[in-house]
């Protein structure tokens, strides 16, 4: 319990006959980052607002900081949360935006004032304070919304798809400033998204999600290199994903070739194998898998290639220093590392 | 606001009202409470221990067994909830069962005996009730239900309360009053008044006689819809597609009918075309057609019921008829079409719904009208009057006036059933947004013909009738074609003296003054509670919604007429007496106009995404601070919307307050119907101008106040909570 900043405990949030999250149970540690990843309709947003206090759950226990916050409403959990929309009120302006918080627990207003005006210093956000949020940017606006959460201590701060109105380039540098921030300040965090570079970017630990349920929980090098099983592999960045044989450790077999490998421990047996683009060495010669090259591209940094082989077409990415091949060349594919996979649960 | 200090809070309300507040209403005024704590002002803590209400001891009781834990801090929800129900309906039931003469249900007559008579409920009931409501919503948040806030628990049980107090109570006591005989329980009377030849019979077609009132009453709204919703077409395509200039003149007639009171306009048309009218003698002068009392019957009442609906009918129309986008008509263009093709191929349905919701509009509002028919009706009798004249005319007879008001009760409900029949089964989708590309086909030459022949008259008819009622309080007799300037029917009814200080002499003062008084009270009441009951449906997620939404909607379906008779019958008598007060009044204009408030406030939150209430949530503000602090000044516009409307409603209503006026407390419409029917035509014409003036400064203020504010939120659309509204709402919202 000392740890956990958030724990669910066997919770479920039903609509109708929608189960929108299904018996979930986790603990997230305190002062990390954690990200809810998943497809859409999967169940974040309904995670992140059972955190909040926004949704009730059907059944389970939940609890914030040692204290079950099962049945309380959102205004008595101490939690701050910056939506998707940001949620800013249009009829204040961005000092009173952020004041906003402390005023209605109860603060001064010159004191509410100071507070607010020192975390939109800290946001840079100095002199705005009297403009309203609809003659902001949409990346001061974020920034805003940020401060307005953070003014208040929050024991844990949530965020649902904070970036997805900004554009590719500033969501690259406010999602950086987020997890200073977080880090400064010791945080913790619960952030939903569905970009999986995103998740891996900025986060400590991530969970993905798939229909109500957690699919598996980790650090985004686990998730990367170690899926539990083809869903994730599959969502965690493109694999290609075969069938053959575990031989023993570090040994498969892959159309009735013999390969070695690196690998988890697995069970000798049949087996689904994952294995990443960029896992695939191509040689002209030597110990690999036969196949030949049916199209290759040139992307400036990489060389992309699909080979034809005995178990299908594989997909793979060599860097551009690497040796060039072109199409209709027999090649070895040589498997650096490949991911036995569990299959798909539920 | 958690449940505990809810719960606290209404224990202490409850006890105020069970230990100091007289327990029932003080019939002779403030002067009894000389006697308190004993004879009538006496707290119900004196009538128990006296043994003068011993029925009443399980009221103290429950009340009793909920503060050990409350003062102990602990809030046991589901004892809560019991107690709070069970002193209310034990409060409410034994309210009912022993009134003025002792025991009115007399098969409680083994358990209670002969108990002794019990006058109505007052202050300390009142108190005790809000309590135990506030004992029950406590009990509910207890238990999660509501987001585990209190505060939301109690206003949906409030208000779930009072709509059940207001609204239905009153339409179960017609219900039963109209299967009752004098004190006899009669089912098979009710069938016989429902289907009393009075209402059925068809001896017009054969006979000289007349038919039965629900002919007449269906007669009556069919002819009004079909030739209000036809004339509001006319009026529509040549405002939208005729390229008249006179456009927005047409749009400022549809303020018309809104600061009308019902009646005004039978009461110029009998001036122009009564016996001594203006035009019937024109005519008798000059053409030599005799006079006659034509207008008197289904000709005038139809007409002054067209005048009233067919701006209403265009307004629909207009809206209905610019939102279709022209790119269409121009799709069909382009294949080829003629332009009368594309007018009936294109057009012409995607006007259909619009042309039902005026169709309907127009019917109901026929079925609901009372003051024409009162004014204008002759022999030609429907139903609003005929229940009237049951209840207030020489054979009073309760239970013939509840029958009645069931068969217009169902003629209603039946109208509003077939539309929503009708639109669920098609809807159009097509229609969305503004068509503000391309140019909108002109219309045929054929048909802008046929337009004008209907408008211009119309519009010449509209300022005849309008012009009669400004100048004919002006005049010395207008009915009789005296047209002399004079001030002194104005006199008559506002004169103000100086004299010995300041007095107001004038007849109509009185009744102007509890008018505007009562409406004012009742519009800040009406709209803050609609917005409140918005609020609740739309924003906040719990059993019984849906309900909640129906309830508040159903006054909205019910005849003025219907709602003046229930609560005659159900405010009369113990354990709420109400008849002949004020209260009276502002209670029916409230539950009356609720659901103008609760449409403004529902399409207002519509445009305010829900996020924006979950971020105030999540930054530890409760429902109070979030209502407060950011919901309520974002709706302003609606609020202010609401306010003018159920103000200006309360002012021109006639058909409901006409049962529940009471000497003290006389509004201006039935002085007014007072005046008319006593043939002081002049008088009648002049306070009714003074009232439309009244009301248009009323509504320009108010729109012009509500521009502002619109003005002020200009800026707001460009921030992310407001542009995504229409976007984000529905995915919430639409649970
Ligand atoms: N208020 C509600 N009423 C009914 N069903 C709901 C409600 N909110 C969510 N759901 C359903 O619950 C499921 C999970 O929804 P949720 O919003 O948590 O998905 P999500 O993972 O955030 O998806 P996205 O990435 O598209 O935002 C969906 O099937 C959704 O339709
Ligand atoms: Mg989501």
């Amino acid at each position: 319990m000392t740890d956990a900043a958030i724990t669910f405990d066997r919770v479920t949030k039903a609509f109708g006959t929608v189960r929108a999250v299904d018996e979930v149970s986790f603990d997230l540690p305190r002062g990390a980052l954690v990200t809810l990843l998943g497809p859409s309709g999967c169940g974040k947003t309904t995670t992140l607002r059972l955190v909040a206090g926004l949704e009730l759950p059907t059944e389970g226990r939940i609890t914030i900081e040692g204290r079950d916050v099962t049945r309380l409403a959102a205004a008595e959990r101490r939690i701050a949360m910056v939506f998707q929309s940001y949620a800013l009120f249009p009829h204040m302006n961005v000092l009173e935006n952020v004041a906003y918080g402390l005023v209605v627990n109860g603060a001064r207003k010159a004191a509410a004032e100071t507070d607010a005006l020192a975390m939109l210093k800290t946001l840079g956000l100095e002199g705005l304070g009297q403009r309203l949020p609809s003659e902001l940017s949409g990346g001061q606006q974020q920034r805003v919304a940020v401060a307005r959460a953070l003014v208040l201590r929050p024991q844990v701060l949530l965020f649902d798809e904070p970036l997805s109105n900004l554009d590719a380039r500033l969501r690259r540098r406010v999602r950086e400033d987020i997890r200073d921030l977080q880090k400064r300040l010791g945080l913790s965090v619960v952030y939903v998204t569905h970009d999986q570079q995103e998740a891996l970017a900025v986060s400590d630990l991530v969970c993905v999600m798939r229909a109500g349920k957690i699919a598996q929980m980790g650090t985004p090098n686990e998730l990367y290199e170690d899926p539990a099983d083809s869903f994730i592999a599959d969502f965690m960045g493109e694999a290609n994903v075969l069938d053959g044989e575990v031989l023993g450790p570090d040994r498969i077999a892959l159309g009735g070739v013999a390969l070695a490998t690196r690998m988890r421990a697995h069970p000798a047996g049949p087996a689904q194998l994952a294995v990443r683009p960029e896992s695939i060495t191509l040689l002209a010669e030597g110990e690999g898998l036969p196949g030949r090259i049916q199209r290759a591209a040139f992307l400036g940094q990489t060389r992309e290639y699909e080979v034809e082989t005995a178990v299908g077409t594989l997909f793979v990415v060599a860097p551009a220093a690497a040796p060039a091949f072109a199409g209709g060349e027999a090649v070895r594919c040589r498997m650096e590392r490949v991911i036995p996979l569990r299959p798909p649960r539920g | 606001m958690g449940a505990l200090t809810l719960g606290r809070a209404a224990l202490l309300c409850a006890a105020l009202g069970m230990l100091l507040l007289p327990w029932h209403g003080l019939e002779g005024g403030p002067a009894e409470l000389a006697a308190w704590p004993g004879g009538t002002a006496a707290p119900l803590v004196a009538l128990l221990l006296s043994g003068a209400r011993w029925w009443l001891w399980p009221v103290a009781l429950l009340l009793v067994i909920t503060a050990p834990p409350l003062l102990r801090g602990r809030a046991p929800g589901g004892l809560l909830v019991a107690t709070g129900a069970g002193i209310i309906l034990w409060t409410l039931a034994m309210g009912e069962a022993i009134g003025l003469r002792g025991l009115d249900w007399h098969w409680l007559a083994p358990l209670l005996g002969a108990p002794p008579p019990q006058p109505s409920l007052g202050w300390g009931a009142l108190f005790v009730l809000v309590g135990a409501t506030g004992l029950f919503a406590s009990g509910l948040a207890a238990r999660g239900a509501f987001g585990a806030d209190a505060f939301v628990a109690f206003l949906v049980a409030g208000s779930a309360f009072l709509l059940l107090l207001f609204v239905f109570g009153p339409l179960f006591t017609i219900l039963s009053a109209a299967v009752y005989e004098g004190d006899r329980f009669a089912p098979g009377a009710l069938v016989a008044r429902v289907t009393a030849p009075e209402a059925w019979s068809l001896a017009c077609l054969a006979t000289h006689e007349g038919c039965g009132v629900v002919w007449n009453t269906l007669l009556l709204a069919t002819l009004t819809a079909v030739l209000s919703t036809m004339i509001g077409l006319f009026f529509a395509l040549l405002a939208v597609r005729g390229g008249v200039r006179a456009a927005p003149l047409f749009r400022a007639m549809t303020i018309l009918p809104l600061i009308t009171p019902p009646f005004v306009v039978a009461m110029a048309l009998i001036v122009l075309f009564g016996r001594t009218g203006i035009v019937t003698t024109f005519m008798w002068d000059w053409f030599d057609i005799p006079r006659s009392r034509w207008i008197y019957g289904l000709p005038g009442v139809l007409l002054a019921q067209v005048l009233a609906q067919a701006p209403i009918a265009f307004l629909l129309l207009d809206g209905a008829l610019r939102a279709i986008s022209p790119s269409l008509e121009e799709a069909s263009a382009t294949m080829g079409a003629r332009r009368f093709t594309i007018f009936r191929t294109v057009t012409w349905p995607l006007l259909k719904p619009a042309l039902a919701a005026a169709f309907l509009l127009g019917f109901v509002e026929s079925l609901a009208d009372f003051g024409n028919p009162l004014v204008l009706g002759g022999d030609f009798d429907v139903l609003s009057t005929r229940i009237f004249f049951a209840i207030a005319g020489a054979r009073h007879d309760p239970g013939r006036a509840a029958a009645l008001a069931l068969l217009l009760l169902a003629l209603t409900f039946g109208a509003f059933a077939l539309q929503a029949l009708w639109l669920g089964r098609r809807r159009y989708t097509t229609v969305t947004g503004k068509g503000d590309s391309g140019i909108p086909a002109p219309l045929p030459a054929g048909l802008k013909l046929t337009c004008g022949l209907v408008v211009w008259p119309w519009m010449l008819f509209t300022a005849a009738v309008y012009g009669v009622i400004l100048v004919g309080g002006f005049v010395h007799d207008i009915g009789r074609g005296d047209m002399s300037f004079t001030w002194r029917h104005i006199l008559t009814a506002f004169e103000v003296e100086w004299r010995d200080g300041f007095a107001l002499r004038g007849s109509a003062w009185d009744s102007l003054l509890t008018t505007i008084e009562v409406a004012a009270i009742a519009a800040p009441i009406t709209a803050f509670l609609g917005i409140l009951l918005a609020w609740l449906i739309a924003r906040q997620d719990f059993r019984g919604r849906r309900t909640l939404e129906f309830m508040t909607m159903l006054s909205f379906a019910i005849p003025g007429t219907v709602v003046g008779v229930s609560y005659v019958m159900a405010f009369n008598v113990p354990p709420i007496e109400l008849t002949g007060t004020a209260l009276i009044l502002i209670l029916c204009f409230v539950f009356r106009n609720l659901p103008v408030g609760v449409r403004g406030g529902l399409a207002a939150l519509a445009q305010i995404d829900r996020s924006l209430d979950e971020a105030s949530a999540t930054m530890g503000a409760g429902a109070v601070d979030t209502l407060r602090r950011v919901v309520l000044p974002l709706m302003r516009p609606a609020i202010i919307t609401a306010l003018a409307f159920s103000f200006v409603h309360a002012m021109t209503a006639v058909s409901a307050v006409i049962f529940l006026v009471s000497a003290r407390h006389n509004l201006a419409t039935v002085y007014i119907v007072g005046r008319v029917e006593a043939g002081e035509m002049a008088l009648a014409i002049a306070y009714s101008t003074v009232l439309i003036f009244i009301m248009l400064a009323v509504v320009l203020g108010i729109e012009k106040g509500v521009g502002r504010a619109r003005l002020g939120r200009r800026a707001a659309p460009a921030s992310p909570g407001l542009r995504n509204a229409p976007a984000a709402a529905p995915v919430r919202a639409g649970a």
